[in-house]
């Protein structure tokens, strides 16, 4: 169970990478917009990745994550034919599919993969997607294709030019929806990527008043719940992401604070990593000893 | 032994580890009686016809029967004894609140103290365990029907052993990666050792118990797709979303419900961080909102993750605090202290985010309310400041949602817990029962295995009257 069938490196710098897993159940349920938690050893930490893709008949889940810290460095380190610990879901509440007639989609990083399952979603439901992508520089964008295959418009941005349109996603939304402000076709905004671009995103539809979904990925714990170390304040209320979630309307989301509880622990993810970085590299006694380099 | 020889003895005080130690590692506290002091104090039983302490017991556990055993010095028979009844006597030894259940019932305790029924418990449990002695009990021939038990806690596991010893075959579905519900995510180390619960886990699973982690029932399958495979249903998920008290700041850095405090140190170990993975704020100051046993929990595993000052701050008065007497003695003698007649009414942040303090007002007791206790009123201009670095918000929680949010048809309460049976845990649904906290609301382990019990009696009749 759990079993990795197909592993790709997207990027070295930051070190993005994609896997398939089986996992029938899950991807015989899963809808777009839903997560797993993961664990990769007894002393690993629960995380939870979003879903970038399912393949019901094959069984097979797949995520793209980027390695921030030991956790998701762990699960890097997996090769095909290895098993996950622990992986649970589907979590959280599917994105709600409707015929919204055209829906602008903006992704940003790692967010491009979460959205290519919404958005083949959308397509189901009869929906004109329109399609923002965009990452820091060329090398870190991937799924051009598979995205392509999801919209009826794409376009891409890069921050530095190095491919696509240089700037923000954000300019490319401001454009199409002036452009679209006569005919109102777009009834949706779909915003996933790191926090702080979701905020502007959302900041950016705000004006148009076009309705905006962003998907929000705070610290989790048991994510079913339980915990409530996920909370948010949307709306002035404060709502658990895995249970109520993870999506929310953009415009209510206080952003800020998300961003903020999301830096809780930055010393000791600073330290696991750095212990595991020195234990990867192994003794310094050069005779294969687990001493860890740490003597 | 006489009746007036017996009542000369004095009860048997439980070894344990000193305080001042104990408050800084996560070791059990009470060493357990050594099998002179059991049998000495099991000898003060007077082993009553009609036995009141019995009564007093949810499950009702045979109690003058195994006291007598271990008397007698049959500590293993003791322990068999225990477990016609109670699936679990080494976890009840520890956590059930047995001076206000079987103990407060106890005709020794008319006069004197009671016998101390629950450490006698503990005592025969984990003999057996330690022992290696624990064998498996006749188990009734297959009746071919099919139960699924949605959650793993101590109202699931008992309606598991009940039903599987009864013949049927049973599968306890549970949503995290290890068994034992709020046995293992919720109550510390130090108070119930987690290798406990899993020996006691792992002799359902020797009854024949198929247990499923990982699988999260409403979202996997809901209970409707289980009803598709099995005969019938029993639904123990709990008291699992945290409550907290809408103050301003409440969703500041350092700011945790109670349960995932504990669920981070408990079932992650963050207290062996960086061994493990998991991280916890360990907070030099630390102020714990609650009065219950798990406040206690609370603060003293944040004494125990290296705060320097650990407070509970409570309404009411010491008189009206829900813990137990015992739990309330411990988190005393461990250095954490007491803000007592006080309520929590902001909390106050630097611009960073974190928590550097709270700030609370004063209470006065009136008249009792509907809960039985005196009601607490602010003092107006009392307001004052406890500086902390971390916060634990420990009021209590209300149902998951999970199951009644995926289970058309299922009959709630307005607070949104399941309306079942009290007698059958009988739930609007056919073949679909309920018990535990998820029915109740937060209450005791053995309550819940009291609730368990009863199920499993029904959901039996129901089975073979299909």
């Amino acid at each position: 169970m759990n079993r990795i069938v197909a592993k790709a490196e997207y990027s070295r710098e930051p070190a993005v990478k994609m896997m398939q897993i089986e996992a029938p159940k899950i991807a015989a349920k899963a809808k777009g917009g839903q997560f797993i938690v993961l664990r990769c050893s007894e002393q690993g930490e629960r995380i939870p990745l979003t879903i970038a893709d399912t393949d019901p008949e094959k069984g097979l889940v797949t995520l793209v994550f980027q390695e921030v810290g030991k956790s998701t460095a762990m699960l890097g380190q997996l090769e095909v034919g290895d098993e996950i610990l622990d992986f649970i879901g589907p979590l959280g509440k599917p994105t709600h599919m409707d015929d919204y007639g055209t829906v602008l989609c903006v992704a940003g990083g790692i967010g491009i993969a979460p959205v290519h399952n919404i958005a083949k979603e959308l397509k189901k439901h009869g929906n004109k997607v329109i399609m923002v992508m965009g990452a820091r520089t060329k090398d870190l964008l991937f799924w051009e294709d598979k995205m392509r295959a999801v919209s009826d418009e794409l376009y891409i941005t890069t921050d530095d030019g190095s491919y696509g349109r240089h700037g923000l996603v954000t300019a490319v939304e401001q454009e199409l929806l002036e452009k679209d402000r006569d005919q109102g076709d777009i009834n949706l905004v779909i915003g996933i990527g790191p926090p702080i671009m979701m905020k502007f995103v959302a900041k950016t539809s705000e004006p148009f008043g076009v309705k905006t979904f962003v998907s929000l990925n705070p610290i989790m714990v048991d994510a079913t719940g339980m915990c409530g170390a996920c909370r948010v304040t949307v709306g002035g209320k404060t709502r658990f992401v895995c249970v109520d979630g993870p999506e929310f309307d953009g415009h209510q989301v206080d952003f800020d604070e998300l961003m903020t509880r999301q830096r809780i622990y930055p010393e000791q993810e600073k330290a696991s990593l750095e212990l595991f970085r020195q234990k990867q590299q192994g003794c310094d006694c050069g005779c294969g000893c687990d001493n860890g380099g740490l003597s | 032994m006489s009746a007036e020889q017996k009542k000369k003895i004095p009860r048997q005080p439980m070894p344990e580890q000193e305080a001042k130690v104990r408050a800084r590692n996560f070791e059990e506290v009470p060493y357990g009686y050594s099998p002179e002091m059991a049998m000495l104090e099991a000898s003060r039983c007077l082993q009553c016809k009609k036995p009141k302490c019995v009564e007093g017991c949810p499950v009702n556990v045979k109690i003058p029967e195994f006291i007598g055993l271990i008397a007698g010095g049959d500590f293993v028979g003791a322990a068999r004894k225990l477990k016609e009844t109670n699936a679990l006597p080494a976890v009840c030894g520890r956590v059930c609140p047995q001076e206000s259940q079987c103990e407060s019932k106890c005709v020794v305790g008319k006069k004197g103290e009671p016998v101390a029924i629950g450490r006698l418990e503990r005592f025969a449990a984990d003999y057996e365990r330690n022992q290696g002695a624990v064998t498996m009990p006749a188990i009734a021939p297959a009746t071919g029907k099919k139960v699924a038990i949605v959650g793993s806690g101590p109202a699931g596991l008992t309606c598991a052993g009940d039903l599987i010893k009864l013949g049927h075959e049973v599968t306890v579905f549970e949503a995290l990666h290890k068994p034992g519900g709020v046995l293992v995510y919720g109550i510390p180390e130090f108070r119930l050792p987690k290798a406990i619960v899993q020996a006691e886990v792992d002799y359902l699973k020797g009854l024949g118990i198929k247990l499923v982690e990982n699988f999260v029932v409403g979202m996997l399958d809901t209970v409707d797709e289980l009803l598709e495979q099995y005969d019938a249903v029993f639904v123990g998920t709990g008291a699992g979303l945290p409550v907290f008290m809408n103050l301003p700041g409440e969703n500041l850095n350092g700011v945790y419900s109670a349960n995932e405090y504990l669920t981070r140190s408990n079932l992650m170990k963050a207290y062996l961080f960086p061994e493990y993975d998991t991280p916890v704020v360990k907070g030099k100051r630390v102020a714990v909102f609650g009065g219950g046993n798990v406040a206690m929990d609370a603060s003293r595993t944040a004494l125990r993750l290296g705060a320097e000052k650990s407070y509970i701050v409570y309404r009411r008065s010491m008189e009206e605090m829900p813990a137990r007497n015992e739990e309330i003695h411990h988190a005393e003698q461990e250095g954490v202290e007491f803000a007592l007649l006080a309520n929590p009414v902001r909390i106050i942040g630097n611009d960073q985010g974190w928590v550097t303090g709270v700030e609370c007002v004063r209470m006065a007791l009136g008249e009792p309310d509907e809960s039985g206790r005196r009601r607490p009123v602010p003092v107006e201009g009392s307001e004052f400041i406890i500086d902390v670095d971390t916060v634990v918000v420990s009021i209590g929680n209300g149902p998951n949602p999970l199951i009644p949010n995926t289970t058309p048809g299922l009959e709630l309460s307005r607070w949104g817990n399941i309306n079942a049976d009290e007698e059958t845990g009988q739930t609007s649904r056919k073949g679909v029962f309920a018990g535990g906290d998820i029915v109740t609301g937060a209450a005791t382990v053995i309550m819940a295995m009291g609730a368990g019990k009863k199920a499993a009696a029904a959901m039996h009749e129901y089975l073979m009257g299909q």
